[in-house]
């Protein structure tokens, strides 16, 4: 029986804003589709996004959903998740959101390990305000904020999920819907900071101006630059460089942010002694 | 009964605010402000509530705005570079909707400025914080009581307008150790105000659906009823527009439902707007607010006390301004009136503006120094 994506989306809100072939659409897609692997009651979920293509995800999902300012996604979910715990709670920010103007916010929600589930979409390219470079722009690549080529480093967002602390991290593109919905469940069921890089097009504002004119071929672009980790880990560090692993890359148990504010409030009402670094395995 | 305690302004701001059923608070440390934030931690695990220091200015409104967004009553305190950097946020709670308290504990700027010194200059600030149109609530605490009851006062209004409220305290204030007399807790609990609720069919829900100068109705998230939040001009359900005659309506509604009631009703609830002191048989009337009114009430009796017969009118809702009775103390005091603010004269213009002339005897200092009852004394004595 086919799925029925009508229980999960605002049918009246269709079709959605996003550009023809946009990899928006799919991610939204294998989101809904995880979302019923999960069994969650829709009353019970809340969808939190922030500025550009990705802003318009929350809308589309029928459930609680908050549309916020630019890059300050993670702050406005983390009073969401910590005054109701009891709740699920999915992000979802691109690449600009989640690494330029809301780095912040991306580094210290990994941190504290508050157990939202983020997706960051990544496209490579701010797309919704016409072709600027992101943190992950490709050097080399042209752009209208950068008509002689881009010479910015590009940031490797897992990388930095990792550094900052996330217990869960992965990444996968939407070429493969079935993969990415396998990766979204993992992510979903995993307690804590869960951070998946989602790898997307923008055939529109970066294919177009970097020889890669339809979505196929922005496609076969992320195709080529990325693999599954345990391939990739076979290969040279020289070779490395130029591939993005997909799967999960992190994958640890570490005490959830909620959680440990349950200890707080223990020790506030006198439940518990204070907190001491006693209460820690990790003392620095 | 009433309740004599100790403590200085911001920790009876932060008290305040856990009467008046807070029980989300997220900020960033900022000085002159941070023992709101350090009350807040403590008192709130204790019943239940949560406290979450944020890793800057911005993330510590996002976060409260998040949970008041899903029916949890919450604030935040700061000083005014933290407002700068609020102010986006600020601008979505606006336009969204969503009541939350800010306090700002006030210090000299603009930009670092003067951390740890007083200034009564973030007035103008608190009416426009953000860009856009709306209009702001903004309560101004001038004794250690008001700490404690513009707060609760903020909260019950933030909820009655949905939207967020300012209350101003400033350094002097904020810092200011000493006896306050607060409301029987009892009392203060039966004022307390909470936000309006649909409870008709789901399917008819929608939160911005209600009349010119009325606020938004909306729900406690995770309850059944299902809306969208959005930063950008909404229609009924919350979801994104940008028909012409939609975003007109919204600006309309979002500056009348605040200025529009406040003109019509003489002010937005009936707790008082202002306080007059020996006002009555004045001949000069002095206007000051915050921390300096403190000090107008000495220079009053000092002046009565040498035969000038003073008064004081100080505003205790900043915004909207209590225009009707400052226009009639224009209409009475003519050209003997003084002003005297932190600042070079930010409500000066309101004033003014109010009255319609600028022939007052002014007062400024924004060097970060009180203004002494002495220096208001002498230039009273020069305009009589």
């Amino acid at each position: 029986m086919a799925f029925n994506y009508d229980k999960y989306l605002r049918v009246n809100k269709m079709p959605t804003l996003w550009c023809w072939g946009c990899g928006d659409g799919v991610i939204l897609k294998a989101t809904i589709r995880a979302i019923e692997k999960m069994g969650w009651d829709m009353d019970n979920v809340c969808v939190i996004s922030g500025i550009g293509c990705s802003g318009r995800f929350s809308s589309y999902i029928n459930c609680n959903t908050i549309h916020t300012t630019h890059g300050r996604t993670i702050a406005y979910a983390t009073g969401v998740k910590l005054a109701n715990p009891g709740v699920n709670v999915i992000v979802v920010a691109g690449d600009g959101d989640s690494l330029a103007i809301g780095g912040n916010h991306t580094i210290h929600g990994c941190r504290r390990n508050i157990d939202l589930n983020f997706i960051l979409i990544n496209n490579f390219i701010y797309g919704l305000t016409n072709s600027q470079i992101s943190p992950t722009t490709p050097q080399g690549m042209w752009c209208v904020s950068a008509q002689n080529g881009n010479i910015d480093p590009t940031f490797n967002a897992c990388n930095l999920a990792i550094g900052a602390g996330a217990s869960f991290v992965a990444r996968e593109s939407m070429i493969d819907p079935k993969k990415l919905e396998k990766i979204l469940v993992k992510g979903f069921s995993h307690k804590g900071f869960s951070f998946i890089e989602v790898n997307s097009n923008c055939h529109i504002n970066l294919g177009r101006k970097n020889k890669m004119n339809s979505a196929m071929e922005n496609l076969a672009w992320i195709d080529s630059i990325t693999m599954p980790v345990k391939k990739w880990e076979a290969l040279s560090p020289e070779e490395q460089l130029n591939k993005l692993p997909t799967g999960v890359l992190r994958e640890v148990e570490q005490a959830e942010y909620c959680d440990l504010y349950d200890m707080v409030i223990a020790a506030a009402q006198g439940k518990r002694g204070k907190i001491t670094q006693d209460d820690f395995a990790k003392k620095i | 009964m009433a309740r004599e305690v100790i403590g200085n302004g911001n920790e009876l701001a932060a008290e305040a605010a856990i009467d008046a059923g807070a029980m989300f608070f997220s900020g960033y440390p900022i000085t002159p402000s941070s023992e709101v934030m350090h009350v807040a931690s403590d008192l709130l695990p204790e019943i239940g509530g949560k406290f979450i220091q944020m890793e800057d200015e911005i993330g510590g409104i996002a976060a409260a705005l998040g949970a008041s967004m899903t029916g949890v009553k919450s604030f935040t305190a700061t000083s005014g570079p933290g407002i700068s950097l609020k102010a986006e946020q600020i601008g979505l709670g606006f336009i969204a909707e969503v009541p939350l308290v800010i306090i700002n504990v006030m210090r000299g700027g603009p930009s670092t400025g003067l951390p740890t010194r007083v200034s009564q200059a973030d007035i103008g600030q608190a009416q426009y914080p953000t860009h856009g149109d709306y209009a702001s609530i903004t309560l101004c605490a001038g004794s250690l009581s008001e700490c404690y009851t513009e707060t609760v006062r903020g909260f019950n209004l933030a909820e009655k307008y949905m939207t967020p409220v300012f209350v101003l305290l400033d350094e002097t204030i904020g810092h200011m150790h000493g006896k306050a007399i607060l409301p029987d807790l009892e009392e203060v609990k039966a004022s307390i105000v909470n936000r309006a609720t649909f409870d008709g069919p789901i399917d008819e829900y929608k939160p911005y659906k209600v009349p010119m100068n009325k606020p938004a109705v909306i729900n406690k998230m995770f309850q059944g009823y299902r809306h969208h939040v959005t930063g950008l001009h909404h229609g009924d359900e919350g979801f994104p527009t940008e028909d012409a005659v939609q975003c007109e309506f919204n600006i309309e509604r979002l500056v009348g439902k605040i200025n529009t009631v406040a003109k019509e009703n003489d002010g937005l609830d009936d707790l008082p707007d202002y306080e007059e002191y020996m006002l009555e048989d004045a001949e000069v009337c002095l206007i000051a607010y915050g921390s300096i009114g403190l000090g107008a009430y000495e220079a009053v009796q000092k002046l009565r006390a040498e035969g000038i017969k003073a008064g004081m009118f100080r505003p205790i809702m900043l915004w909207p301004s209590p225009a009707k009775r400052i226009a009639e103390i224009g209409a009475k005091f003519k050209d003997k009136i003084f002003i005297t603010e932190l600042n070079m004269g930010q409500y000066t213009k309101e004033i003014e503006r109010i009255i319609k002339r600028d022939d007052f005897t002014t007062l400024f200092k924004a060097n970060g120094r009180p203004i002494a009852p002495a220096e208001m004394v002498a230039k009273v004595k020069e305009m009589m």
